[in-house]
């Protein structure tokens, strides 16, 4: 219809962030315009110092030793079992888009020269929500990390459960929680962050049963998210509630630390738990064979 | 035709029997045990010792009447504290599910909502001793899962079991709570269902007779793992959950 043209457009507040072709981006929280190339690969806007969203991949870029990233368990295709209307074609475009087959990636990486299972999941899949693929690909990356011995890193950052998977995503919280248990067992470290926002099914399962956990600066962090609460009890809620520091204040956190120095602080935390280097070991072998 | 709303609302009956009800029926000489030890003590989840047959058991359930059932954080680390004791003296867990969710509020999130529940996951799935886990109303998200990590779980025929409630359901995915039933049907949240997708292990019928049939099933459970081995129990369990891909 003609009159199709004449329709105010809907205003779409997320597009604006979004990367525009023209290299151009906006700062959520001060609304500045950035260039692309002047954001570093932290992603902090050079003006407020705001957090932007990491993708899984750029948080791995920022952790990981340049080029030593292996990418393990991919493709791992997503059920539908409640039949849900929409679901797979929602998932079918997202993987169209973003380029990654779920709301996480996992595979091996070194820090520091130590190598380690890392994990990190990202909102713009379906706001890293956890359905049976990403509770698989967790408790496989856990299970690997026992395997060949290293200690695992999960960057949490998550909504909770996937709703559209109904029981079967709130199982994958038993899942995750029991192989993580099995871990312990084994005397192997991990580490927990928790990135902007974990919430629901996420953390309230393996996100908080790491051996050490740090909540990235600014992060939301907990159980129900901060609209349900105050529905809920009807009460406005204070300033900073539910942040990184707030639960550093309540005992739930061993340590805020800002995006910038966080592999610093991992690679210490592996110096400190693990010493034992990887070229160490290399040289090692190397002396026995001769 | 019932339909999956009609398991919804029955299950949320108001003059449903509670945990208590069951457990006064089911046990001889319950004997409450209060407290965290931490902050303080949570009344919507009972935790006790008792006799079945002879059997010493640890009870454990959510009380609806007080706080709908919504068991705080302090409540889930009394249920740590006590399943680590229940180990210690090799008694048998025993739970009874029936509660809309976790707590939520300001005053849950301060003491760690998420951690208490993450937590008593974990320690449940690694619990050297048998756990069965009894839905009797309301099995509500990572609130009902907390303590229904269990070697068998068991419904009675009209609770329903589900990650979510109808209502949030529908006003999560569709933005609208009125379209409850259609979310019912979809979620397949009834006992049923859930005992065709392999979730649960047995339904007690509900026909007048269920706290006998119910005890009589108990009596069942605690004999056929009186002399299992642990570590075959556990890995059992461990591979109860692993399956779900």
């Amino acid at each position: 219809m003609i009159l199709d043209h004449f329709k105010r457009k809907k205003y779409d507040a997320k597009k604006n962030i979004k990367i525009k072709p023209d290299g151009i981006i906006k700062c959520p929280a001060c609304e500045k315009m950035i260039f692309k190339g002047e954001l570093n690969k932290y992603r902090v806007c050079n003006y407020c110092g705001n957090y932007f969203k990491m993708s899984a991949l750029e948080r791995i870029d920022s952790i990981a030793d340049n080029g030593t990233f292996v990418e393990y368990f991919k493709a791992r295709k997503s059920k539908n079992p409640l039949n849900f209307p929409g679901y797979d074609q929602k998932q079918e475009e997202l993987k169209k888009n973003l380029g990654i087959d779920e709301a996480v990636i996992s595979g091996i990486c070194k820090i520091d020269d130590r190598r380690v299972v890392i994990v990190a999941m990202d909102t713009h899949f379906m706001m890293g929500s956890m359905g049976v693929a990403l509770g698989e690909k967790v408790t496989k990356s856990i299970e690997l990390s026992m395997k060949k011995k290293i200690p695992i890193i999960i960057f949490s950052a998550s909504g909770g459960a996937r709703m559209q998977e109904g029981m079967f995503s709130l199982m994958q919280m038993a899942k995750t929680s029991q192989a993580i248990g099995k871990h312990r067992e084994k005397g192997l470290l991990s580490i927990c962050v928790m990135t902007d926002p974990t919430t629901g099914g996420v953390s309230a399962s393996f996100a908080s049963l790491g051996d050490v956990i740090i909540g990235e600066k600014g992060a939301l962090i907990g159980f129900a998210g901060p609209r349900v609460i105050s529905q809920v009890t009807g009460t406005i809620l204070p300033d900073g509630f539910q942040r990184a520091d707030f639960l550093l204040e309540h005992g739930l956190l061993d340590m805020v630390v800002a995006r910038e120095d966080m592999k610093y602080t991992l690679a210490k935390l592996l110096d400190i738990f693990v010493p034992e280097k990887q070229s160490d070991k290399q040289a090692e072998k190397k002396k026995t064979k001769k | 035709m019932t339909t999956a709303m009609d398991m919804v609302r029955a299950s949320r009956e108001p003059d449903r029997l509670k945990a208590m009800d069951y457990i006064k029926a089911i046990c001889m000489d319950f004997m409450e045990l209060h407290g965290d030890r931490l902050f303080g003590e949570d009344p919507a989840i009972i935790c006790g010792i008792g006799k079945i047959q002879n059997r010493s058991v640890m009870v454990i359930g959510q009380q609806k009447s007080v706080n709908f059932g919504m068991v705080k954080p302090e409540g889930y680390r009394k249920v740590l504290r006590v399943i680590k004791l229940a180990e210690r003296f090799k008694m048998p867990v025993i739970t009874f599910v029936d509660t809309p969710g976790a707590s939520c509020g300001i005053e849950a999130e301060e003491r760690g909502q998420a951690s208490a529940i993450a937590n008593c996951i974990m320690e449940f799935s690694k619990l050297k001793t048998p756990t069965l886990s009894v839905i009797i109303g309301e099995g509500g998200s990572g609130g009902a899962l907390a303590i229904s990590v269990t070697d068998e779980i068991w419904m009675l025929e009209k609770s329903v079991y589900s990650i979510l409630s109808p209502e949030g359901f529908a006003s999560i995915l569709w933005k609208n709570a009125s379209k409850k039933e259609e979310a019912a049907q979809l979620m397949g949240l009834t006992s049923q269902h859930l005992m065709d997708d392999e979730f649960i292990d047995k339904i007690i019928p509900e026909d007048g007779s269920e706290i006998y049939r119910l005890k009589e099933e108990i009596i069942w459970f605690l004999e056929k793992n009186q002399s299992i081995s642990m570590e075959k129990l556990l890995k059992k369990r461990y591979y109860k959950y692993r399956k779900i891909i």
